[in-house]
């Protein structure tokens, strides 16, 4: 059967790896070519680059950076942040990118999945949200969770799904940074909409957060950072507690 | 040097890299002198089948790949395995290239546990039935990289190696005379595809 999947994901500005918390207070933490070989080296299952950058020079060392990444480094890569057009597919899968994911994108124009999926297949276009909790339901926020979209989270999955998402990043915007476990409510309504592999991401700050995510039913994958860039959480330790847990995992 | 053919279709990127990486010289190209001059032929894939075929016959390199698979170590990959076949049931019914007896099927129709996910993409552990050099470098039960939503089947006297998934056995490494074939992606399988693109530069 699949192993379950660990995925440090490294968020790239200007050359350079940073992380924050609550999506406000980047802060310098490495090389990201560095990481990458630190983190296949440990074990990691797939590697999630996503560009915060704006400027054209930060986008040319982001696909610098891709490149020598991907020379390097033989696990998938997904690559997200500034993809709006097919040409921005293009552009990063040329470079080494295995899988693009789409987050603001999309929701500026909706038709972006389903001809990303029509010319790449559906296993290489990832459905990226930020979502956050108001008034008792799940939205969608865009522009790096700065902006509440008025989408339902579910019904956005779902419509993502139906165009040919192969995989959806579901990031909790309120267990983002808290590092109190993954957003399990939220996972779980997600899980019962969708049946494509679900990659959670926010919220995890121990093993056991782990362990936790996958003891549900629906859940392929694990998506953290600074615990994984702090070397808080070190991914072979983290995998050998889990498979002592009986998870799959591939060690 | 090992000949990736170039024929519009997927991402070589990876395959020249992980080549690049064990040691050996690759040279991506869709010229049948330099096709005819590598020691190694790799056939890459991703995409649909019949597409896929289309492309390969409008290069004219269908007659020079048959030929070629004859004489030296051949390895498809992903797609690339499945083009090995005769025949392929991806949107309608498509011939391949021939080189392998067996036919490629919806992996969704076979499963009896409809709740398990298709594309079969992640990782899987690689079950090896029979012994091969193609193994030389790797155990039984290490994992590799799989993205796939149809599968080689019919095909058991030329396997090596299969993958489980739900009830089915999912073909993993197929093997007739020089011509190889891996369902997953050893370019990006980590070090255990490495090991096995080594063993494949050495048979």
């Amino acid at each position: 059967m699949l192993a379950k999947r660990i995925i440090p994901c490294l968020d790239v500005k200007d050359g350079r790896v940073v992380k924050g918390t609550n999506f406000t207070g980047l802060r310098d933490i490495s090389d990201p070519v560095e990481l990458a070989r630190y983190y296949n080296d440990s074990g990691a299952d797939e590697l999630v680059f996503y560009d915060i950058t704006a400027s054209a020079e930060g986008r040319k060392l982001f696909t610098d950076i891709l490149k020598r990444t991907a020379a390097e480094v033989f696990i998938p890569l997904t690559v997200g942040g500034g993809i709006r057009t097919v040409d921005d597919f293009d552009r990063v899968l040329k470079c080494g990118a295995d899988k693009v994911s789409v987050n603001s994108g999309a929701i500026a124009n909706p038709s972006l999945i389903g001809e990303a999926a029509k010319k790449y297949g559906d296993q290489c276009v990832v459905l990226s949200m930020d979502v956050k909790r108001v008034g008792g339901r799940f939205r969608v926020f865009a522009k790096g969770g700065r902006e509440d979209t008025g989408l339902d989270a579910l019904d956005w999955a779902e419509r993502g799904v139906g165009d040919g998402a192969g995989e959806i990043v579901l990031n909790s915007i309120d267990t983002d940074g808290v590092k109190r476990g993954f957003d399990l409510e939220m996972l779980d309504a997600l899980a019962a909409r969708v049946s494509v592999p679900i990659i959670a991401s926010g919220g995890a700050g121990n093993m056991e957060h782990f362990a936790e995510l996958f003891a549900h039913p629906g859940m392929d994958a694990g998506l953290a950072a600074s615990i994984f860039h702090s070397r808080q959480v070190d991914i072979h330790e983290l995998k050998r507690f889990l498979r002592a847990r009986g998870v799959e995992m591939r060690i | 040097m090992i000949a990736i053919i170039d024929y519009g279709v997927g991402n070589l990127f990876s395959i020249a890299g992980g080549l690049k990486a064990i040691g050996a010289e690759a040279e991506i190209t869709r010229d049948p002198a330099r096709i005819a001059a590598a020691e190694r032929v790799v056939l890459p894939g991703v995409g649909a089948f019949g597409d896929a075929m289309d492309k390969l016959r409008a290069t004219g390199l269908v007659p020079v790949l048959k030929r070629e698979a004859e004489s030296k170590p051949f390895l498809g990959i992903c797609l690339g395995m499945q083009l090995l076949f005769d025949k392929s049931e991806e949107y309608g019914e498509h011939d391949g290239l021939g080189l392998i007896p067996g036919r490629v099927c919806d992996l969704r129709r076979d499963l009896s546990d409809k709740t398990l996910k298709v594309p079969h993409m992640g990782w899987n552990a690689l079950e090896i039935r029979r012994d091969d050099p193609f193994f030389r470098y790797v155990r039984n039960g290490e994992y590799v990289y799989y993205v796939h939503s149809f599968y080689a089947k019919e095909c058991a006297e030329n396997t090596l190696a299969v993958s489980r998934y739900g009830d089915v056995d999912v073909t993993g490494v197929v093997r007739r005379g020089r011509v190889y074939g891996t369902q997953f992606h050893p370019e990006k399988s980590g070090d255990t595809g490495l090991r096995l693109l080594k063993a494949f530069a050495e048979l």
